[in-house]
Protein backbone atom coordinates (compact mmCIF):
# COMPACT_ATOMS: atom_id res chain seq x y z
CA UNK A 1 0.00 0.00 0.00
CA UNK A 2 1.23 3.49 -0.83
CA UNK A 3 2.00 6.16 1.73
CA UNK A 4 -1.08 7.96 3.08
CA UNK A 5 -1.66 11.35 1.51
CA UNK A 6 -2.46 12.88 4.87
CA UNK A 7 -1.37 11.56 8.22
CA UNK A 8 -1.91 13.03 11.67
CA UNK A 9 -0.21 11.58 14.73
CA UNK A 10 -1.15 12.73 18.21
CA UNK A 11 -1.97 16.12 16.75
CA UNK A 12 -2.88 18.85 19.26
CA UNK A 13 -3.51 22.54 18.78
CA UNK A 14 -4.39 25.05 21.46
CA UNK A 15 -5.11 28.73 21.16
CA UNK A 16 -3.81 29.95 24.50
CA UNK A 17 -5.65 27.95 27.11
CA UNK A 18 -8.35 26.86 24.72
CA UNK A 19 -7.75 23.49 23.11
CA UNK A 20 -8.97 23.29 19.49
CA UNK A 21 -7.66 19.86 18.54
CA UNK A 22 -6.90 17.24 21.11
CA UNK A 23 -4.66 14.27 20.26
CA UNK A 24 -5.91 13.46 16.79
CA UNK A 25 -4.55 10.44 14.97
CA UNK A 26 -5.78 9.33 11.58
CA UNK A 27 -4.64 8.88 8.00
CA UNK A 28 -6.23 9.32 4.59
CA UNK A 29 -5.48 7.20 1.53
CA UNK A 30 -5.21 8.45 -2.01
CA UNK A 31 -8.20 8.43 -4.33
CA UNK A 32 -10.84 9.24 -1.72
CA UNK A 33 -13.35 12.02 -1.22
CA UNK A 34 -13.63 12.65 2.49
CA UNK A 35 -16.16 14.74 4.37
CA UNK A 36 -14.89 16.54 7.44
CA UNK A 37 -18.02 17.11 9.48
CA UNK A 38 -18.63 18.65 12.84
CA UNK A 39 -20.57 21.41 14.57
CA UNK A 40 -19.26 24.98 14.74
CA UNK A 41 -16.04 25.25 16.67
CA UNK A 42 -15.24 21.53 16.51
CA UNK A 43 -11.81 22.08 14.95
CA UNK A 44 -12.47 21.54 11.22
CA UNK A 45 -10.81 24.72 10.02
CA UNK A 46 -7.98 24.36 12.51
CA UNK A 47 -7.21 20.92 11.11
CA UNK A 48 -7.24 22.19 7.54
CA UNK A 49 -5.05 25.17 8.42
CA UNK A 50 -2.55 22.87 10.12
CA UNK A 51 -2.38 20.78 6.97
CA UNK A 52 -1.54 23.94 5.04
CA UNK A 53 1.11 25.12 7.44
CA UNK A 54 -0.91 28.24 8.25
CA UNK A 55 -0.83 27.10 11.84
CA UNK A 56 1.80 25.02 13.61
CA UNK A 57 0.83 22.16 15.90
CA UNK A 58 1.13 22.62 19.66
CA UNK A 59 2.26 19.00 19.78
CA UNK A 60 2.14 15.95 17.57
CA UNK A 61 2.61 16.15 13.82
CA UNK A 62 0.81 16.28 10.51
CA UNK A 63 2.35 15.00 7.28
CA UNK A 64 1.38 15.36 3.62
CA UNK A 65 2.61 12.28 1.76
CA UNK A 66 5.40 11.98 4.28
CA UNK A 67 6.43 15.65 4.43
CA UNK A 68 5.81 18.25 7.09
CA UNK A 69 3.81 21.21 5.75
CA UNK A 70 6.16 23.58 3.94
CA UNK A 71 7.37 24.57 0.50
CA UNK A 72 7.19 21.03 -0.86
CA UNK A 73 3.66 20.37 0.34
CA UNK A 74 2.33 23.72 -0.92
CA UNK A 75 2.95 22.46 -4.40
CA UNK A 76 0.94 19.31 -3.65
CA UNK A 77 -1.97 20.83 -1.77
CA UNK A 78 -4.73 22.94 -3.28
CA UNK A 79 -6.48 24.86 -0.55
CA UNK A 80 -9.81 26.62 -0.53
CA UNK A 81 -9.95 28.84 2.57
CA UNK A 82 -13.17 29.58 4.38
CA UNK A 83 -12.88 33.26 3.45
CA UNK A 84 -12.14 34.72 0.06
CA UNK A 85 -8.73 36.31 -0.26
CA UNK A 86 -8.98 37.43 -3.88
CA UNK A 87 -8.06 41.00 -4.80
CA UNK A 88 -11.07 43.02 -5.82
CA UNK A 89 -9.40 44.90 -8.66
CA UNK A 90 -8.73 41.72 -10.65
CA UNK A 91 -10.93 40.43 -13.43
CA UNK A 92 -11.67 36.71 -13.66
CA UNK A 93 -9.17 36.57 -16.49
CA UNK A 94 -6.46 38.27 -14.39
CA UNK A 95 -7.07 35.77 -11.65
CA UNK A 96 -6.57 32.79 -13.96
CA UNK A 97 -3.28 34.26 -15.20
CA UNK A 98 -2.24 34.94 -11.63
CA UNK A 99 -2.87 31.33 -10.63
CA UNK A 100 -1.20 30.09 -13.76
CA UNK A 101 1.96 32.05 -12.85
CA UNK A 102 1.81 30.89 -9.30
CA UNK A 103 1.20 27.18 -9.66
CA UNK A 104 2.91 24.89 -12.12
CA UNK A 105 0.06 22.40 -11.97
CA UNK A 106 -2.63 24.95 -12.83
CA UNK A 107 -4.71 23.99 -15.86
CA UNK A 108 -5.85 27.34 -17.25
CA UNK A 109 -7.93 25.88 -20.08
CA UNK A 110 -9.92 23.80 -17.66
CA UNK A 111 -10.50 26.82 -15.42
CA UNK A 112 -11.62 29.01 -18.34
CA UNK A 113 -13.97 26.29 -19.52
CA UNK A 114 -15.52 25.93 -16.07
CA UNK A 115 -16.07 29.68 -15.77
CA UNK A 116 -17.87 29.69 -19.10
CA UNK A 117 -20.07 26.80 -17.95
CA UNK A 118 -20.96 28.76 -14.83
CA UNK A 119 -21.80 31.80 -16.92
CA UNK A 120 -19.01 33.98 -15.51
CA UNK A 121 -17.54 36.44 -17.97
CA UNK A 122 -13.71 36.59 -17.95
CA UNK A 123 -13.80 40.38 -18.31
CA UNK A 124 -15.87 41.01 -15.17
CA UNK A 125 -13.92 42.40 -12.26
CA UNK A 126 -14.29 40.68 -8.92
CA UNK A 127 -15.51 43.91 -7.34
CA UNK A 128 -18.74 43.70 -9.32
CA UNK A 129 -19.47 40.10 -8.35
CA UNK A 130 -21.78 38.73 -5.70
CA UNK A 131 -20.50 36.68 -2.79
CA UNK A 132 -21.69 33.44 -4.39
CA UNK A 133 -20.04 34.22 -7.71
CA UNK A 134 -16.74 34.95 -5.99
CA UNK A 135 -17.01 31.64 -4.19
CA UNK A 136 -17.62 29.86 -7.47
CA UNK A 137 -14.54 31.46 -9.04
CA UNK A 138 -12.42 30.57 -6.10
CA UNK A 139 -13.54 26.97 -6.18
CA UNK A 140 -12.91 26.83 -9.93
CA UNK A 141 -9.30 27.96 -9.57
CA UNK A 142 -8.67 25.63 -6.67
CA UNK A 143 -10.10 22.60 -8.51
CA UNK A 144 -8.23 23.51 -11.70
CA UNK A 145 -4.92 22.65 -10.13
CA UNK A 146 -3.73 19.12 -10.61
CA UNK A 147 -2.85 18.63 -6.97
CA UNK A 148 -2.49 15.52 -4.79
CA UNK A 149 -4.63 16.84 -1.99
CA UNK A 150 -7.51 19.29 -2.16
CA UNK A 151 -8.56 20.86 1.11
CA UNK A 152 -11.90 22.61 0.72
CA UNK A 153 -13.09 24.55 3.73
CA UNK A 154 -16.84 25.16 3.40
CA UNK A 155 -16.78 25.20 -0.42
CA UNK A 156 -20.49 25.34 -1.21
CA UNK A 157 -21.98 27.41 1.60
CA UNK A 158 -22.76 30.55 -0.40
CA UNK A 159 -23.49 28.90 -3.73
CA UNK A 160 -27.00 28.37 -5.09
CA UNK A 161 -28.29 24.75 -5.31
CA UNK A 162 -28.05 24.53 -9.10
CA UNK A 163 -24.44 25.66 -9.16
CA UNK A 164 -23.81 23.41 -6.17
CA UNK A 165 -24.73 20.38 -8.26
CA UNK A 166 -22.45 21.52 -11.05
CA UNK A 167 -19.61 22.11 -8.62
CA UNK A 168 -20.01 18.74 -6.94
CA UNK A 169 -20.02 17.13 -10.33
CA UNK A 170 -16.87 19.06 -11.17
CA UNK A 171 -15.21 17.69 -8.08
CA UNK A 172 -16.33 14.17 -9.01
CA UNK A 173 -15.13 14.30 -12.57
CA UNK A 174 -11.91 16.19 -11.95
CA UNK A 175 -10.21 14.48 -9.11
CA UNK A 176 -7.90 11.72 -10.17
CA UNK A 177 -7.43 8.33 -8.63
CA UNK A 178 -4.18 9.37 -7.04
CA UNK A 179 -5.53 12.48 -5.35
CA UNK A 180 -7.74 12.98 -2.33
CA UNK A 181 -10.35 15.64 -1.67
CA UNK A 182 -11.23 16.73 1.86
CA UNK A 183 -14.44 18.75 2.13
CA UNK A 184 -15.40 20.43 5.37
CA UNK A 185 -19.06 21.39 5.46
CA UNK A 186 -22.36 21.59 7.28
CA UNK A 187 -24.37 20.88 4.15
CA UNK A 188 -24.14 17.15 4.56
CA UNK A 189 -27.23 16.05 2.68
CA UNK A 190 -26.03 17.87 -0.45
CA UNK A 191 -22.66 16.18 -0.57
CA UNK A 192 -23.28 12.85 1.09
CA UNK A 193 -23.58 10.95 -2.18
CA UNK A 194 -20.21 12.08 -3.45
CA UNK A 195 -18.26 11.12 -0.34
CA UNK A 196 -16.34 7.90 0.28
CA UNK A 197 -15.69 8.46 3.95
CA UNK A 198 -16.72 10.84 6.65
CA UNK A 199 -14.89 12.05 9.71
CA UNK A 200 -16.96 13.42 12.59
CA UNK A 201 -15.12 15.97 14.67
CA UNK A 202 -16.45 17.05 18.03
CA UNK A 203 -14.70 19.36 20.47
CA UNK A 204 -11.36 18.72 18.88
CA UNK A 205 -11.61 14.96 18.77
CA UNK A 206 -12.53 12.43 16.11
CA UNK A 207 -15.67 10.61 17.14
CA UNK A 208 -16.24 8.64 13.93
CA UNK A 209 -14.25 7.77 10.81
CA UNK A 210 -16.21 5.47 8.48
CA UNK A 211 -17.39 5.04 4.93
CA UNK A 212 -20.78 6.50 4.01
CA UNK A 213 -22.17 3.11 3.03
CA UNK A 214 -20.92 1.49 6.24
CA UNK A 215 -22.75 4.17 8.21
CA UNK A 216 -25.94 3.61 6.23
CA UNK A 217 -25.68 -0.15 6.61
CA UNK A 218 -24.89 0.02 10.31
CA UNK A 219 -27.28 2.74 11.46
CA UNK A 220 -29.96 2.40 8.76
CA UNK A 221 -29.93 6.13 8.19
CA UNK A 222 -28.14 8.76 6.19
CA UNK A 223 -25.01 10.50 7.41
CA UNK A 224 -27.06 13.70 7.60
CA UNK A 225 -29.58 12.04 9.92
CA UNK A 226 -26.84 10.49 12.03
CA UNK A 227 -25.11 13.86 12.34
CA UNK A 228 -28.31 15.51 13.52
CA UNK A 229 -28.74 12.78 16.10
CA UNK A 230 -25.16 12.73 17.35
CA UNK A 231 -24.83 16.50 17.57
CA UNK A 232 -28.36 17.34 18.71
CA UNK A 233 -28.34 20.35 20.99
CA UNK B 1 -31.26 5.29 -16.13
CA UNK B 2 -33.30 6.95 -13.38
CA UNK B 3 -31.21 7.24 -10.25
CA UNK B 4 -33.54 7.79 -7.33
CA UNK B 5 -31.46 7.35 -4.24
CA UNK B 6 -33.05 7.20 -0.82
CA UNK B 7 -31.45 8.12 2.47
CA UNK B 8 -31.76 4.99 4.50
CA UNK B 9 -29.85 2.35 2.54
CA UNK B 10 -26.24 2.02 1.43
CA UNK B 11 -25.77 3.84 -1.86
CA UNK B 12 -24.01 0.98 -3.65
CA UNK B 13 -26.98 -1.32 -3.01
CA UNK B 14 -29.33 1.24 -4.53
CA UNK B 15 -27.05 1.65 -7.53
CA UNK B 16 -27.05 -2.14 -7.96
CA UNK B 17 -30.85 -2.15 -7.87
CA UNK B 18 -31.13 0.55 -10.50
CA UNK B 19 -28.69 -1.15 -12.87
CA UNK B 20 -30.28 -4.55 -12.31
CA UNK B 21 -33.67 -3.10 -13.18
CA UNK B 22 -32.24 -1.55 -16.35
CA UNK B 23 -30.92 -4.97 -17.32
CA UNK B 24 -34.02 -7.03 -16.51
CA UNK B 25 -36.31 -4.51 -18.20
CA UNK B 26 -34.15 -4.63 -21.31
CA UNK B 27 -33.16 -0.95 -21.19
CA UNK B 28 -29.62 -2.31 -21.07
CA UNK B 29 -29.83 -5.28 -23.46
CA UNK B 30 -27.88 -8.52 -22.99
CA UNK B 31 -24.34 -8.21 -24.31
CA UNK B 32 -24.42 -4.40 -24.51
CA UNK B 33 -21.55 -2.28 -23.31
CA UNK B 34 -21.86 -0.15 -20.18
CA UNK B 35 -20.66 3.46 -19.98
CA UNK B 36 -17.45 3.95 -17.99
CA UNK B 37 -17.48 4.05 -14.20
CA UNK B 38 -16.86 7.78 -14.28
CA UNK B 39 -19.68 8.48 -16.71
CA UNK B 40 -22.11 6.39 -14.67
CA UNK B 41 -20.96 7.98 -11.42
CA UNK B 42 -21.33 11.45 -12.84
CA UNK B 43 -24.78 10.62 -14.24
CA UNK B 44 -25.93 9.32 -10.85
CA UNK B 45 -24.12 12.09 -8.96
CA UNK B 46 -22.25 9.62 -6.80
CA UNK B 47 -18.67 8.88 -5.90
CA UNK B 48 -16.85 6.80 -8.56
CA UNK B 49 -15.59 4.39 -5.90
CA UNK B 50 -19.18 3.69 -4.86
CA UNK B 51 -20.19 3.07 -8.48
CA UNK B 52 -17.15 0.83 -8.91
CA UNK B 53 -18.25 -1.22 -5.92
CA UNK B 54 -21.79 -1.62 -7.27
CA UNK B 55 -20.47 -2.78 -10.63
CA UNK B 56 -18.00 -5.19 -9.02
CA UNK B 57 -20.83 -6.74 -7.00
CA UNK B 58 -22.96 -7.10 -10.13
CA UNK B 59 -20.04 -8.82 -11.84
CA UNK B 60 -19.84 -11.27 -8.99
CA UNK B 61 -23.54 -11.99 -9.28
CA UNK B 62 -23.04 -12.75 -12.98
CA UNK B 63 -25.13 -9.94 -14.48
CA UNK B 64 -22.08 -8.08 -15.78
CA UNK B 65 -18.67 -9.10 -16.97
CA UNK B 66 -15.62 -7.05 -17.80
CA UNK B 67 -13.11 -7.46 -20.50
CA UNK B 68 -9.73 -6.14 -19.61
CA UNK B 69 -9.40 -3.58 -22.36
CA UNK B 70 -12.84 -3.30 -23.92
CA UNK B 71 -14.83 -2.31 -20.87
CA UNK B 72 -17.76 -3.72 -18.98
CA UNK B 73 -20.70 -5.51 -20.56
CA UNK B 74 -24.10 -6.87 -19.66
CA UNK B 75 -23.90 -10.66 -19.57
CA UNK B 76 -24.85 -12.44 -22.79
CA UNK B 77 -26.15 -15.41 -20.76
CA UNK B 78 -29.82 -14.53 -21.06
CA UNK B 79 -30.75 -17.25 -18.54
CA UNK B 80 -28.88 -15.25 -15.84
CA UNK B 81 -31.05 -12.26 -16.63
CA UNK B 82 -34.26 -14.27 -16.78
CA UNK B 83 -33.48 -15.82 -13.43
CA UNK B 84 -32.69 -12.50 -11.77
CA UNK B 85 -35.84 -11.02 -13.24
CA UNK B 86 -37.89 -13.80 -11.75
CA UNK B 87 -36.22 -13.38 -8.37
CA UNK B 88 -37.09 -9.68 -8.40
CA UNK B 89 -40.68 -10.49 -9.30
CA UNK B 90 -40.93 -13.03 -6.51
CA UNK B 91 -39.59 -10.51 -3.99
CA UNK B 92 -42.31 -8.06 -5.00
CA UNK B 93 -44.97 -10.76 -4.88
CA UNK B 94 -43.93 -11.78 -1.37
CA UNK B 95 -44.12 -8.18 -0.17
CA UNK B 96 -47.51 -7.76 -1.82
CA UNK B 97 -48.93 -11.04 -0.53
CA UNK B 98 -47.82 -10.37 3.00
CA UNK B 99 -49.48 -6.93 2.87
CA UNK B 100 -52.68 -8.55 1.57
CA UNK B 101 -52.50 -11.19 4.26
CA UNK B 102 -52.21 -8.45 6.89
CA UNK B 103 -55.44 -7.02 5.49
CA UNK B 104 -57.09 -10.43 5.96
CA UNK B 105 -57.19 -11.59 2.33
CA UNK B 106 -56.49 -15.22 1.46
CA UNK B 107 -54.40 -16.04 -1.61
CA UNK B 108 -57.51 -17.11 -3.53
CA UNK B 109 -59.29 -13.85 -2.67
CA UNK B 110 -56.21 -11.88 -3.67
CA UNK B 111 -56.00 -13.60 -7.04
CA UNK B 112 -59.69 -12.90 -7.55
CA UNK B 113 -59.05 -9.21 -6.81
CA UNK B 114 -56.19 -9.12 -9.31
CA UNK B 115 -58.47 -10.57 -12.02
CA UNK B 116 -61.07 -7.96 -11.18
CA UNK B 117 -58.49 -5.15 -11.36
CA UNK B 118 -57.33 -6.43 -14.72
CA UNK B 119 -60.89 -6.47 -16.06
CA UNK B 120 -61.45 -2.90 -14.90
CA UNK B 121 -58.35 -1.95 -16.83
CA UNK B 122 -56.40 -0.62 -13.89
CA UNK B 123 -53.46 -2.97 -14.46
Amino acid sequence: MSEPILQCTGLCKSYGKKSALNNITFSLERGRIVGLLGPNGSGKSTLIKLANGLLTPTSGEIRISGNLPGVVTHAQVSYLPERTYLSDWMTADDLLKFFSDFYEDFNIDKAADMLTRLGISPKDSLKTMSKGTKEKIQLVVVMSREADLYLLDEPIGGVDPAARDYILNTILTNYSESSTVVISTHLISDIEKVLDDVIFLNRGQITLHKSVDDIRAEYGKSVDALFREVFAC
Amino acid sequence: MQWNLSDDRPIYLQLMDTITLAITSGALPAGSRLPSVRELASEAGVNPNTMQRALAELERSGLLYSQRTAGRFVTDQSENITQRRKELAMEQIHVFLSAMKDMGYSIAETIELIRQAEKEGSV
